[in-house]
């Protein structure tokens, strides 16, 4: 009974938790996007070396939805959004939970640049129903969510805000470094930031830029420093996303964790997928920003530590 | 050995051959990037602090040192008097080697004193302990919007947040591991 007080005080960001939700489902219904369930226990998860599942025997629990939705798009589903509950391990902090809540969707025919806007639009909308008119306060400040955003590249980041610069990062094997520690809290101050054109070793499962190929297009969400979202046009080559899995598999085997098989599936599929771009968005930090909460345990009912 | 994933506040582990224990950690983690974990380190010999950022590949050794049962007796400006049960022998720590626990600490309690090849260098007090209120500001019955918690101070010159009803003179609960109020205690 002792902790009761916590949770009696977080009714008023509960609240808004519910409002962010409610608001969000009715931005892409209105948008014509198909909203779908998929499952959250799945043989493996995708390769990604920094990414950990948690077991669900002999299955794993979905780090993310990503690995089903695209093969929905791939099968012609092409506008479609989930609100999943996903699972990672070690991921313990004032921003991470190993339960929390991804908003992801995907969008046929369309690019990064694109889905950036569709980026906006959401926040736009959700602070309209929150009756702030783009004027959003987070831990003292007052950030301004009209459009357009401010647009970063990776390199500009580095050059603007970091210690070194990026090719100097990457040499160093220093880049998440910085990002994480030098340049991520300066972005999204006054305007929301989106940073974009990640260098090729952090493509993930984006495309490789036509006219640049030493750049991916991928780009990330920052609103007060919080990172927010992580969105690309896909690839849909799958030779090269085969490679892409392997190297990630080789780091896990160098961390001495055991590799994960290749989703033959998905490969198959996403050689089917139209042009399309796609994007995940963490829920929980998204309802921080909109009850400034300094920390991700203010905005769920329950944190691991108080069940 | 300890991995970086193992990190976490009031870990002792050895670095650069000193005992170090974690007084800060946040995790971090870059979007689809490794995760890193940014700590403030306390060295336990000098008492001095200092930043680190590890990766996950990092691994440490436990800090080579042994626990000891003792009675807190008495503060002495920047001293802290403890006896070893065993032996009844005394021994004073400082305010710096104290750390944190000197928030709670109450004469005659037990605890646990750290020694580091037969040094004295840490101390580790009970899980809760119960402290009476010296300093609350007054509960403003029907307060409910600005009142979900208010800071007081307790004997022992710590502050806490408590919710509204706790008043001065009252005796509470603090979970010492997190420094964070649990319950009243009556009586």
């Amino acid at each position: 009974m002792s902790a009761q007080w916590k949770l009696e005080a977080k009714r008023e960001a509960l609240e808004t938790r519910a409002c962010v939700l409610h608001a969000t489902r009715a931005f892409f219904l209105s948008r014509d996007y198909l909203e779908v369930e998929t499952p959250n226990r799945i043989p493996a998860p995708l390769p990604e070396s920094h990414i950990d599942a948690l077991a669900a025997e002999p299955w794993w629990l979905h780090p993310s939805p990503e690995l089903c939705m695209k093969r929905m798009l791939a099968a012609g589903y092409g506008r479609i959004f989930q609100i999943a509950k996903c699972y990672r391990g070690h991921e313990r902090g004032p921003l991470h939970l190993p339960e929390f809540t991804l908003l992801e969707w995907y969008r046929a025919g369309c690019d990064y640049l694109r889905l950036m806007e569709d980026c906006e639009d959401l926040f736009i909308y959700l602070s309209g129903a929150m009756g702030i008119s783009n004027r959003l306060t987070y831990r003292n400040r007052e950030i301004d969510l009209s459009k357009p955003w401010e647009r970063l590249s990776v390199k500009e980041a580095f050059d603007r805000f970091g210690s070194v610069d990026l090719e100097r990062a990457l040499e160093q094997d220093r880049f998440e470094e910085v990002l994480a520690l030098e340049i991520e809290p300066r972005l999204g101050t006054l305007k929301p930031t989106l940073l974009y054109d990640y260098p090729l070793s952090f493509a993930s499962l984006a495309r490789v830029r036509k006219d640049n190929p030493a750049f991916a297009e991928r780009f990330e969400i920052y609103i007060g420093g919080l990172e927010l979202a992580n969105g690309f046009s896909e690839l849909t080559d799958a030779a090269e996303q085969r490679r892409r899995f392997e190297r990630e598999n080789d780091v896990r085997s160098k961390r001495g964790r055991p590799p994960w098989p290749m989703p033959e599936k998905f490969l198959e599929a996403i050689s089917r997928m139209p042009e399309s771009a796609g994007i995940a968005l963490g829920m929980d930090r998204m309802v921080m920003l909109f009850a400034d909460a300094f920390s991700i345990d203010e905005v769920v009912s329950f944190t691991p530590e108080e069940l | 050995m300890y991995s970086a994933s193992d990190l976490r506040k009031n870990l002792r582990l050895m670095l650069d051959d000193d005992p170090y224990i974690v007084v800060d950690f946040q995790f971090v983690k870059p979007g689809k990037g490794q995760s890193l974990y940014r700590c403030k380190l306390r060295n336990m010999l000098t008492g001095s602090q200092i930043d680190r950022t590890f990766r996950e590949v990092d691994t440490f050794k436990p800090a080579d040192t042994e626990e000891k049962n003792m009675q807190f007796l008495y503060r002495e400006g920047d001293s802290f008097h403890f006896m070893d049960n065993e032996n009844f022998e005394q021994i004073a720590l400082t305010q710096e080697q104290v750390g944190e626990a000197k928030n709670f600490l109450i004469e005659n309690m037990e605890c646990k004193v750290l020694m580091f090849r037969d040094r004295p260098i840490d101390i580790t007090l009970p899980n809760f302990v119960d402290v009476v209120v010296t300093d609350a500001p007054p509960w403003i019955k029907g307060d409910t919007v600005s009142g979900n918690y208010k800071p007081v101070i307790v004997e022992t010159g710590y502050k806490v947040s408590v919710p509204p009803f706790v008043e001065q003179g009252e005796k509470i609960r603090i979970d010492t591991r997190t420094g964070e109020y649990l319950t009243r205690v009556k009586g």
